[in-house]
């Protein structure tokens, strides 16, 4: 029996076409889209004529005319706002990656002592977590700024920490080092111990895959990285010179010094991240079966290879992912920093540059797409790691 | 005959029971846990008793001036003299109790659903959400049916960051479930337009959003069309929202099984029916927690709105901490504004956990 292909299906109108749908339903949706993107673009070209304003990015090669506090890169007040956009970018990179640095090591340290057997400990972990994530970022970043950092005594008073670090409502000041003439030589023989660890690391797995013998590498690490730079030391001499900090009338000259809005900011995401990234790494080893921990130690693995080979491995497939968000959420938390006048992406170039120049459009296009761009990039270099680090399954 | 009478048990070693035995299992099991135990101990001490003699102690509570603040403690009296401010902000002071009407209103009106039994809960719960809101926003902004009008710009206090958050939430959910909807849709251009959306709003931290839509939402709209500073920052917020929401959302989605769908499809469900009577209940259902975490995140993130100059909660009490005559009490106002906030983020987020016990109902296996 044969029926032609064209009569297998009854036949409604065209309009129940599950196919002609999509297409008509894609084709108003872009419609939609397309008009209303042309409205908000038509009115906004009528606005700026109405006001006058200029647009395009030739504003960037203007004089700025006012100084920032914290510049990484050279700065002063006749330079470019081109030149602002980088020092409120690099600020910006400054904060989100000292945060990221200090809210992984809190977070996983307090993510473990809440998992600790310590009834003490645990509740010590908990009720930090408890406390600190449930409180708004902006808010603690003014407590840190307007009733500690700025609450501190003035130069003259400052706390000090054996004469080199000195803590005031001017910021942290610090001992700076400078490369001396024998840095090279210093240098160098950092280098080499490092290329010689990475070797010694390559040699001792190898072997350990032929043999099954193992050799303990920190056994060689140490010495080498200790041997070689203080040989370079002794022989050429002090690879830095430390400057210090002096008090000369009223503030503090020579060394580095930490502005009282970065440590604010820094220590309010750090601690506010801090408490999410416990959280996480929590579940992540809560996520690995108890069966994986017995059965390692019955294969005669001690407690520390334990941990290290068979349950972090694991806990850190489920720790990634949500990791990821946490340091996304970090570097966009950073822009708080307009709540307490950091110089950072926000609040020099969304804040000061915008109201002096008047160019919105442009400059919020231009710090949106910095955001969009630092997210994009985390994203994808976790999920580099994380795909590293991914179960390979047949 | 003889008979065997047993001694009685010999009492456990007092070192494995009671509070010894405690002690031991769970603070001095080995040397390096009782290190730990000293530490943890360490650190409380050097934390919570000056803590304590600060905050209650050494506080004073009673007063009306700064002159009353005499003990070198906590001066409370400056959060009980602007406690007013704080709650309300510039709303007019004869006109509060149109704003505690509006909360008890909520209160009273919400109850229902939170009881299991309570039949026609959806029904219910629908007619709510479209009847509070008109009520809510006649009680507080008025200027029709005899109340006074109330401008916006009055607004403040933790009523405004309520606002802000509820608004937000009510705002971005229905935009969140179309734009999860969209994304998991087979039709490649609906779906490229949601993605970009969500992944878009994502991206951006909302004191970009807010800056946009207070600067360039008046360029983008045509001549006499004109919001006020409220209206702009709820766009925003809800527009930045709602990408997150789509995405709890679509966690939800993800998390039905096929045979829903194809279940549907066979009974001859259209799409929207397919959605709206089997898939949204079952993933919605599933997505509760997130939703109250997404609604955690939001309502800290209110206090943003200080960025662009509206009188929430923490700006009304940066601002008071300014003020000449109470100079150098930020601590006390930041504390309470801490305290504020974490009691409404920590009763969300231990109902939200309630929540995912009780909806925990064998859909995971």
């Amino acid at each position: 029996m044969q029926t032609p292909a064209n009569v297998s299906r009854p036949r409604g109108s065209v309009w129940t076409d599950p196919k002609v749908r999509a297409w008509l339903f894609q084709i108003i949706a872009v419609i939609a889209v397309v008009a209303i993107g042309w409205f908000l673009f038509d009115n906004t070209q009528t606005n700026l004529e109405k006001r006058g304003i200029t647009s395009g990015f030739s504003f960037l090669n203007n004089s700025a005319g006012f100084g920032i506090a914290q510049h990484l890169i050279d700065y002063n007040e006749s330079d470019t706002y081109g030149r602002v956009f980088f020092v409120g970018l690099l600020n910006t990179l400054l904060v989100s990656v000292i945060g990221i640095v200090l809210a992984t090591i809190m977070g996983f340290i307090l993510g473990v002592a809440r998992l600790s057997p310590n009834w003490l400990i645990g509740k010590v972990a908990t009720v930090y977590i408890e406390t600190f994530r449930n409180i708004p970022p902006l808010l603690q970043i003014f407590f840190w700024y307007f009733a500690v950092m700025l609450s501190l005594p003035g130069p003259r008073a400052s706390l000090e920490i054996g004469q080199t670090f000195f803590l005031n409502s001017r910021g942290l000041y610090m001992p700076a080092p400078s490369p001396s003439d024998s840095f090279v030589t210093f240098f160098g023989a950092v280098v080499v111990a490092i290329i010689g660890i990475v070797l010694l690391t390559r040699w001792s797995r190898a072997r350990f895959e032929a043999t099954g013998r193992y050799f303990p590498v920190s056994l060689g690490a140490i010495p080498l990285l200790l041997v070689l730079p203080g040989l370079a030391v002794l022989l050429t001499g002090n690879p830095l010179q430390w400057s210090t900090p002096e008090l000369t009338g009223f503030n503090f000259r020579g060394g580095w010094v930490l502005i009282p809005e970065l440590i604010a900011l820094t220590l309010a995401l750090s601690i506010y991240t801090a408490a999410f990234i416990a959280e996480n790494v929590r579940s992540g080893i809560m996520a690995v079966s108890h069966g994986q921990t017995e059965a390692a130690r019955s294969l005669g693995l001690p407690a520390g290879k334990t941990l290290r080979l068979v349950i972090i491995p694991q806990a850190m497939r489920v720790i990634i992912p949500p990791l990821t968000s946490q340091y996304l959420n970090l570097a966009k938390n950073s822009s708080l920093a307009a709540g307490i006048g950091y110089p950072d992406m926000v609040s020099l170039f969304a804040g000061t540059v915008l109201n002096q120049t008047g160019q919105a459009i442009e400059v919020i296009a231009i710090t949106m797409s910095v955001y969009l761009a630092i997210s994009i990039s985390i994203s994808m270099l976790m999920n580099w790691y994380n795909k590293r680090m991914a179960l390979i399954e047949r | 005959m003889s008979t065997h009478t047993f001694k009685p048990d010999l009492p456990p070693p007092l070192l494995s029971v009671g509070v010894l035995g405690w002690l031991r299992a769970n603070l001095f099991s080995s040397w390096f846990n009782g290190l730990l135990t000293l530490f943890a101990a360490y650190l409380i001490w050097l934390v919570v008793p000056p803590l304590l003699q600060w905050a209650i102690i050494d506080a004073d509570w009673v007063g009306t001036t700064r002159a009353d603040c005499t003990s070198g403690g906590a001066c409370w009296v400056f959060i009980q003299q602007r406690f007013g401010q704080f709650m309300y902000g510039f709303y007019p002071t004869e006109l509060r109790w149109r704003v505690d009407l509006t909360l008890w209103l909520a209160v009273i009106g919400a109850a229902p659903l939170f009881i299991s039994a309570m039949p026609r809960k959806a029904v219910y719960g629908l007619g709510f959400l479209v009847v509070y809101p008109l009520l809510a926003f006649w009680l507080l902004h008025g200027g029709s049916f005899g109340l006074r009008e109330v401008a916006t710009s009055q607004w403040g206090g933790l009523m405004l960051t309520l606002v802000i958050a509820s608004v937000g939430i009510a705002g971005a959910l229905p935009l969140g479930i179309m734009l999860a909807l969209g994304r998991r849709s087979e039709m490649p251009a609906i779906r490229v337009i949601c993605v970009t959306f969500i992944e878009f709003w994502r991206g951006v931290p909302l004191i970009t959003v807010l800056f946009m839509s207070s600067v360039m939402l008046p360029l983008f709209l045509p001549e006499g069309m004109s919001f006020d500073k409220l209206m702009r920052a709820l766009i925003g917020v809800i527009l930045f929202q709602s990408a997150y929401i789509a995405e709890v959302v679509r966690g939800g989605l993800q998390a039905i099984p096929k045979g829903q769908y194809e279940a549907a499809a066979a009974m001859g469900l259209g799409y929207w029916r397919m959605m709206g009577l089997v898939i949204l209940p079952q993933a919605l259902k599933l997505v509760i927690p997130g939703i109250v975490n997404t609604f955690i995140a939001l309502f800290k993130d209110t206090s943003l709105v200080i960025i662009i100059g509206l009188f929430d909660l923490l700006n009304s009490i940066k601002q008071a901490t300014t003020d000449p005559v109470w100079l150098g009490m930020a601590t006390e106002g930041y504390v309470f504004a801490a305290l504020v906030f974490w009691i409404f983020c920590f009763g969300m987020s231990r109902y939200s956990m309630h929540l995912e016990r009780k909806l925990n109902t064998g859909h995971k296996r």
